[in-house]
This record gives C-alpha cells, sequence and structure tokens, in this order.
C-alpha cells in the first residue's frame, strides 16, 4: 500500500487551503487533491471586500488563493493535481481513487466545494461558451463595447454585474424579485452604477441564436408576460451571465454511504462531522447558511482540528 | 508550443496546412491557467508528431476569438486545413478530455 495519509483534503479552495495549513501546522503528513486550478470559485472571482484583513489595495479571488497556497506550502502540505472519481470512505484507512492513482488516509476533509448553478433557461447548454457564462473574469473581455445580461440577485450576481461595467456597455441585471438579496454596501455602489440597470421580477425563459447568443426571451413573474430581448443589430451578439447559487460537487460520493441533503449538500454537526468517523467535510459543500471565503476557511481549520482529535483517539 | 496574435492567427491556422491544436486563454481566465500545464505537457510529448501545438491570449485579440466562434473560455480546438474540426469549451475542458482529443489527431 502507498503512504497513508494522517489526512487527506479534497479541494484546494478556501476550505481545504485552510484545513492544510492547520494540518501542517499540527505536523499531521497532509495531502491535498485539486483536480482543477486553486481557489476554486473564488478563484474566478474579481473583487473581495469582505474577508477580515483584506484590505490590500487591487486583491483578486487569484491573489489571495495564491498567498493561501503559499502559506500551505510552507507548512509542508503535499498536493497532487487529480480527478479523484471513487472513494471507499468507512473504514480505518479511507481510499481514494482516480484514474491513474490510489490515496490513503486515515481521515478525509471533504472541502469539493460548488459550482455554478445553471440559469434554467431553454438553450442555455448550447450557448454556454458561446454567449453564456457563469465566469466574468474569463470572459468579460469579449463583451467589450457589447450589451450583458446577468441573471441573479445575491453579492456575487450584483459584484460581478459591477465588474462587467468596465466592459460591456451596458448592463442589465435581472432579478426574480422586487429587491435584491445583497449586501447594502453592494447594492449602494450598484445603485451609483450608471452603466448598470435593472430588470425587476423577471427571469430568463430561453435564450438564442445562430451561433452565437443574440436572442432572450424573459418572463415577468408577476404578471407573466413575456418580452424578447434581441442583440443591437449592429453588435450582432450579446451576452448573459448567470450567477444565481451554486451546485455541491458531490457527485463522486451518490451511492456511498455519506450522507447527503436532498440537494447534494453534505451534512455535518458543528465541528465538521459527517455521518461517517473520520471524515469531514468543510466550505461551500456543506450544509450551512452562509458560504463565504471567511466561512469557509474557518470550516477548515475546525475541520483539521477535530481530524487530529480522532487521530489522537486512535491512539 | 507556437504562440500566435491576431496578425499570425491567421497564416499559422487558417492558413495553415494539416492539424493544429489551439489553446485559446486569456488574462484572467484561471481555469484556463490551471489547463496550461497539461497543455504544454501534451505538447512536449507530442511535438514530432503531425499535430502543430500553438496558443492564443484572446485578451489581446477579441476579434479574431469571436471570429472563430468563441465567447467564452477555455477552449481547446482542432483545426484541419484552417477549418475548425472539433473543439472543447469551458467545463468541457479536463486534462483527460484534452489528451483524448489530441490523441485523435496525433
Amino acid at each position: 500500500m502507498s503512504k497513508v495519509y494522517d489526512v487527506i483534503v479534497l479541494g484546494a479552495g478556501p476550505a481545504g487551503l485552510a484545513a492544510g495549513l492547520y494540518a501542517g501546522r499540527a505536523r499531521l503528513s497532509v495531502l491535498i487533491i485539486e483536480k482543477g486550478q486553486d481557489g476554486g470559485q473564488i478563484a474566478i472571482t474579481d473583487e473581495i471586500e469582505n474577508y477580515p484583513g483584506q484590505t490590500v489595495e487591487g486583491e483578486s479571488g487569484p491573489s489571495l488563493i495564491a498567498r493561501m497556497t503559499e502559506q500551505c506550502a510552507k507548512f509542508g502540505c503535499e498536493r497532487v493535481s487529480d480527478t479523484i472519481n471513487e472513494v471507499e470512505l468507512e473504514g480505518a484507512v479511507k481510499v481514494l481513487k482516480s484514474s491513474k492513482a490510489e490515496y490513503h488516509g486515515k481521515t478525509v476533509i471533504i472541502a469539493t466545494g460548488a459550482f455554478a448553478r445553471p440559469i434554467g433557461c431553454k438553450g442555455e447548454k448550447e450557448f454556454l461558451g458561446r454567449g453564456v457564462s457563469y465566469c466574468a473574469t474569463c470572459d468579460a473581455n469579449f463583451f467589450e463595447d457589447f450589451e450583458v445580461f446577468v441573471v441573479g440577485g445575491g453579492d456575487s450576481a450584483v459584484e460581478e454585474a459591477m465588474y462587467l461595467t468596465k466592459f460591456a456597455r451596458k448592463v442589465t441585471l435581472i432579478h426574480r424579485r422586487d429587491e435584491l438579496r445583497a449586501a447594502k454596501s453592494i447594492q449602494e455602489k450598484a445603485f451609483k452604477n450608471e452603466k448598470l440597470h435593472f430588470m425587476w421580477d423577471t427571469v430568463v425563459e430561453e435564450v438564442g441564436g445562430e451561433g452565437m447568443l443574440s436572442t432572450m426571451t424573459v418572463k415577468n413573474v408577476k404578471t407573466g408576460e413575456t418580452t424578447v430581448i434581441n442583440a443591437d443589430e449592429e453588435d450582432g451578439l450579446m451576452g448573459v451571465f448567470g450567477f444565481i447559487g451554486t451546485i455541491p460537487n458531490t457527485k463522486i460520493f451518490e451511492g456511498t454511504n455519506l450522507k447527503l441533503d436532498e440537494r447534494g449538500y453534505i451534512p455535518t454537526d458543528d465541528n465538521m462531522h459527517t455521518n461517517i468517523p473520520g471524515v469531514f467535510a468543510a466550505g461551500d459543500v456543506r450544509v450551512k447558511s452562509l458560504r463565504q471565503v471567511v466561512t469557509a476557511a474557518a470550516d477548515g481549520a475546525i475541520a483539521t482540528t477535530q481530524a487530529e482529535a480522532y487521530l489522537n483517539s486512535l491512539e | 508550443m507556437l504562440e500566435v496574435d491576431k496578425n499570425t492567427f491567421k497564416t499559422e491556422v487558417l492558413e495553415g496546412e494539416g492539424y493544429v491544436f489551439v489553446d485559446f486563454y486569456g488574462d484572467g481566465c484561471v481555469p484556463c491557467q490551471a489547463l496550461m500545464p497539461h497543455v504544454h505537457a501534451l505538447a512536449d510529448k507530442y511535438h514530432d508528431s503531425n499535430l502543430k501545438f500553438a496558443a492564443m491570449n484572446t485578451t489581446k485579440a477579441r476579434r479574431v476569438a469571436i471570429s472563430q466562434g468563441i465567447l467564452g473560455l477555455p477552449v481547446m480546438a482542432i483545426y484541419k486545413d484552417g477549418e475548425k474540426v472539433e473543439e472543447l469549451v469551458k467545463d468541457a475542458c479536463t486534462p483527460e478530455s484534452i489528451t483524448a482529443m489530441v490523441e485523435k489527431y496525433v
């Protein structure tokens, strides 16, 4: 059998990196497995204003995460880039399998996070990358001087809509309610932004076009009235960015004995314990009321201290 | 890995003969950066094959990218004699899927 780690952390977002940092400092042997880029959702976020101590001018998701990664490495976390597709979480040694390797740990901290929830309209999948996007920092540049719509009403939707105003000619926020859910400080900035417009009580029913997104049908949920919005003729295209929440990355746990709630999130107690001994969950993947960098990092710290307690109890 | 820009994209890819792999990336695209080591490893592994490997920063070549039907990143595409014959867009781009696509053409 290959090396058995004290702690294997699945995912290198704020929760996973905080877990790794605490494990490294506790001198536990720790491996962090990440399939894509460090940071997860925060890596594609332009502005972070609500992480305590984050007052650095020009700080973005990637720059904050880069420092977290560096800090983790400093305390001896091992890292591997791999995609886990099978898990055996019960038993004294937990096994995580990818197509190329098998990893063994006495404890596992699941910090796989969540990904963007699709808008849920007709034609969405077909136009993903052809006008539909869930990543403003990836795709804003394409829409310089074009018209863009943003769907959602929370912090992410409003902040990303403001980011898009730096590129697009006009940005319209489409929200299904008549007021925003975003923090008041964000709302204040948004309402002052001259390029940002609002379409209340509205949902997107369908997107379409020939090759590139150029038309969209929206519906007013109060009146039931539908409206077709077409791209400006000279533009020939427009953008629709969705920020309406997340779906947890828990597909690999389906069919295992790890308990998931009806939406796929992992329920834990206050100390990040899942229903399986030695298996913990931290960050956005967990059932919780607030999914932010600060709560994810806190979860990671608690999960590792609990993993350490669990390891001690085995001795 | 050949770095193409808005000028050389035409000569190297659209007017190129045979198969060309193009990694369309952008400055703010973190998922693109995460995939880059995998793409470069593939380019090294198959450097003497019939498949030419190119990358283009779309941030500096927005119109060229849009002309290729690209409005979202990352995109990994295969061109044959200047025509796009296959592509992976956004979440469809994974180290595994890119390897599988490349191995069809090398």
